[in-house]
């Protein structure tokens, strides 16, 4: 320690070394050479499999010795139920080889590289926090249009168009401008408030179904401890999922549709308004959980499960989710948002329901046929049914719970369904605009003001501020309702 | 032996520097090459766009929040866990009573605080900053169960999921779990210091004080220079990233009160599929980081001594 030379006569020193690597290895702190290796490949080399024979028993025309690969996020959701499904593909196809089955949770640090280069697989399970961004993706023409799997007939039933025997909504999440279908939905959620039935009858209280119903249970709620909600507080993204809906419910339909059009003024209908200050009530009055604008997800859960809160806005993972903590008598339920009052637009009951698990086929995959073919299987009412036996979610599929026991939480999202009939609701800013919805309305909107730092004046000036400045913003791709 | 020297030296730096050339210099050029373009990171087709990334981050409110929280992390955190080192491992060696046959010695059971300092260094950062989330856990978290039991009840703070507080914690978890490294190899400073030089201080009547200012730390400043160095690289790299990408709200929030450079061009490449904007906040982050090493360059020339 501390003897540096200072003898000049040997050129480069210890310590010029030193130095000058250690000035250099600075340098390579910020290095984005991660990223650079694979933009500059060729893309599109290799050639497509050849198309086999258009038939009855297979309408896509999927060649019937080509291989075929199948990329499926391991997430919540597991793997086996496509493992399955995949093995439905060689049946109906002995000569193809074995199906080409990957499992990761890294899309995109796996997939980025091979969209880059041009030799994509042949169906992709695009989920997960490594979710690739569909909408670049359809800008640049990087995915199949799945049109013709959609035209082609279902499996159990010949007669009738696939595109007929799906879920209100997952059609249309496909699209994004134009008739082009570009990603199928496999999974279909429902989003509202989550409560625990048996913590209700503790209180001898329903369901509120409209706002001052709420208010009361939540203060009954108060005076034996228990909190009225909690929610995601560190994703406060988690709050739209039943605050979207209440807002559509209040307003119609049109006032969500003009928020995802990012129409100007949209967030400043009395109907936005209204809800917010609702919301913002449960904060002012002390009905929020302590402490949960610093908790997770998953911890928001667990207090909920342990009958700290009695309200939750989530989506129907989190039955699954919520399971290692959820006691045996819990009785988990979902509701559709509680009206404001009479003036309502649209009856209790509107929810908000969408597809999850996004599948895709690239535009240069080999086996493109083949890929919309497994889908095809997917979505016949057996693989459907094994996929809600195993995951315990719905699937696009309209239909195949018959015959099966569900649980509270799955039956009630189905009754949920069933009352809302054609009033579901499906706010698409989430898959549309990522950074507006989480980062910009979730946390630094919604988020602040639920946490009692804005009021809902503010929130509503500063989300209407983001969503104009997303308007504006050429560089992200804009969408629009059809 | 100057014959011959050069050529015995280009020798055998040839191919680490072709290596350093492809795997570093090279991804650096392409870098700044990328944030001239428009390129998503998802298909490869891209087109130039000039300075129009540049003149956007220049307008990016975001971008400037990164920056000043990056810039403040910079400042603070080599401070804070460099002092709090520096004293750490002056108590440890010379911070004693003064007992029988030592001039100079630590405070009891030292070398057990030496171990326990060096503990969280083994715990990869994520790791940390998980445990840490559970402790800043508001509802039952360790940290308001403590303030409770104490009688504080009342003051039940958010933690991570307060804007005013945020930082701060993130900040008390990168000091926590990198202060035990810099306290071994500080100690390990001080123990390479002769201990004639403190007798003699001693025998001046020189206090603990005056011993540390006028010969520890001066003997010691090519180590804590180092340890500056390091420190920034850290604030600036991966260790301030993974803390805020694990621990905060959103990440990077409540309402961008955490979020920094490193995290910014990860959001901006990989969620926003914006990857020739995201090289362009890089190459302002690379700005940052040269300006952070030409100062401590600078700062850092002293007068040698030499023992």
């Amino acid at each position: 320690m501390g003897s540096t030379s200072a003898h000049n006569n040997e050129g480069l020193g210890r310590r010029d070394v030193i130095k000058r690597s250690a000035a250099l290895g600075l340098i390579s702190v910020p290095a984005m050479g991660f990223l650079s290796s694979c933009a500059s490949g060729d893309s599109g080399g290799d050639k497509k499999v050849e198309k086999g024979k258009v038939s009855k028993t297979n309408p896509l025309g999927v060649n019937e010795t080509a291989p075929l690969e199948v990329v499926i996020f391991d997430g919540g959701f597991g793997q086996q139920y496509a493992i399955d499904a995949e093995k439905k593909y060689n049946e109906a196809f002995p000569k193809a080889p074995k199906v080409k089955h990957v499992a990761t949770q890294k899309i995109q640090s796996q997939l980025q590289p091979r969209f880059n280069g041009g030799t994509p697989p042949d169906l992709i399970d695009n989920s997960g926090a490594e979710q690739m961004d569909m909408g670049v993706l359809v800008g640049k023409k990087q995915l199949l249009d799945l049109t013709p799997l959609m035209d082609a007939p279902s499996i159990d039933d010949p007669s009738k168009k696939v595109r007929d025997t799906l879920r209100p909504g997952v059609l249309e999440m496909g699209q994004f401008d134009g008739d082009p279908v570009w990603i199928m939905y496999y999974a279909y959620t429902v989003y509202g408030v989550w409560y625990s039935q048996t913590a209700l009858e503790k209180l001898d209280a329903e369901y509120p179904e409209d706002w001052d119903a709420m208010l009361a249970l939540c203060a009954k709620a108060k005076k034996k401890g228990v909190a009225g909600w909690t929610y995601a507080g560190k994703y406060p993204y988690y709050l739209p999922f039943s605050l979207y809906p209440f807002i559509g419910k209040i307003g119609g339909r049109e006032v969500l549709d003009k928020i995802d059009n990012l129409e100007p003024n949209a967030w400043k209908d009395p109907a936005v308004k209204a809800a917010f200050e609702a919301y913002y009530e449960l904060y002012k009055k002390g009905y929020i959980l302590q402490g949960t604008p610093g908790l997770t997800h998953i911890q928001s859960q667990t207090e909920w499960t342990k009958g700290k809160a009695l309200f939750l806005p989530n989506g129907s993972w989190v039955e699954n989710e919520a399971a290692p903590t959820t006691p045996k008598d819990f009785k988990m339920m979902v509701s559709a948002p509680s009206s404001l009052d009479s003036s309502d637009k649209l009856p209790f009951g509107t929810i908000w329901a969408s597809g999850g698990e996004p599948f895709i086929v690239p535009a240069n995959a080999k086996n493109p046929e083949g890929g919309m073919e497994q889908l095809r299987i997917m979505l016949s009412e057996e693989s459907s049914k094994n996929f809600t036996q195993q995951v315990k979610s719905l699937s696009a599929f309209n239909g195949g719970t018959d015959g099966l026991t569900l649980s509270t939480a799955m039956q009630s999202g189905v009754d949920a369904l069933k009352k809302a009939g054609d009033n579901v609701v499906n706010p698409r800013l989430q898959d549309w605009y990522v950074k507006l919805q989480k980062e910009q309305i979730g946390v630094a909107g919604i988020g602040e003001m639920m946490a009692g730092r804005a009021t809902p004046a503010e929130a509503i000036k500063k989300i209407q501020a983001f969503a104009d400045a997303a308007a504006k913003d050429q560089s992200i791709k804009h969408y629009k309702h059809q | 032996m100057q014959h011959g020297k050069y050529r015995f030296i280009v020798g055998f730096l040839t191919v680490p520097l072709a290596l350093y050339a492809v795997f570093v210099i090279w991804p650096f050029i392409q870098s700044i090459y990328y944030s001239f373009t428009d390129w998503t990171g998802l298909s490869p087709d891209f087109k130039m766009v000039g300075f129009d990334n540049y003149t956007r981050m220049l307008k990016d409110d975001i971008f400037w929040k990164s920056l000043q929280h990056s810039v403040l992390l910079v400042l603070l955190l080599p401070l804070v866990t460099l002092g709090l080192a520096l004293f750490f491992a002056f108590m440890l060696n010379v911070g004693g009573r003064r007992r029988k046959n030592a001039t100079v010695s630590g405070v009891r059971g030292s070398s057990f605080y030496k171990i326990a300092y060096f503990f969280p260094q083994v715990l990869s950062i994520v790791i940390v900053a998980l445990l840490f989330q559970f402790a800043y856990n508001p509802a039952g978290g360790v940290f308001n169960s403590a303030l409770k039991a104490i009688g504080l009840g009342s003051v039940h703070p958010d933690w991570l999921g307060d804007p005013n507080l945020a930082l701060i914690c993130v900040m008390t978890v990168l000091i926590w779990s990198t202060v035990g490294f810099f306290v071994v190899l500080f100690s390990a400073g001080m123990a390479s210091i002769p201990k004639d030089f403190y007798e003699a201080a001693l025998l001046d009547g020189a206090n603990r004080f005056t011993t540390f200012f006028k010969i520890t730390l001066p003997l010691l400043w090519d180590t804590v220079q180092s340890g500056w160095v390091y420190m920034g690289i850290l604030a600036l790299g991966v260790e301030a990233f993974t803390a805020v990408q694990v621990m905060t709200v959103g990440p990077g929030g409540p309402d961008y009160s955490t979020t920094v450079l490193p995290l910014y061009v990860y959001q901006t490449a990989f969620r926003d599929g914006q990857a020739g904007y995201a090289t362009t906040i890089g190459v302002g982050l690379l700005v940052v980081t040269m300006a952070f090493a030409a100062i401590v360059m600078r700062l850092g020339r002293r007068e040698r001594l030499e023992f």
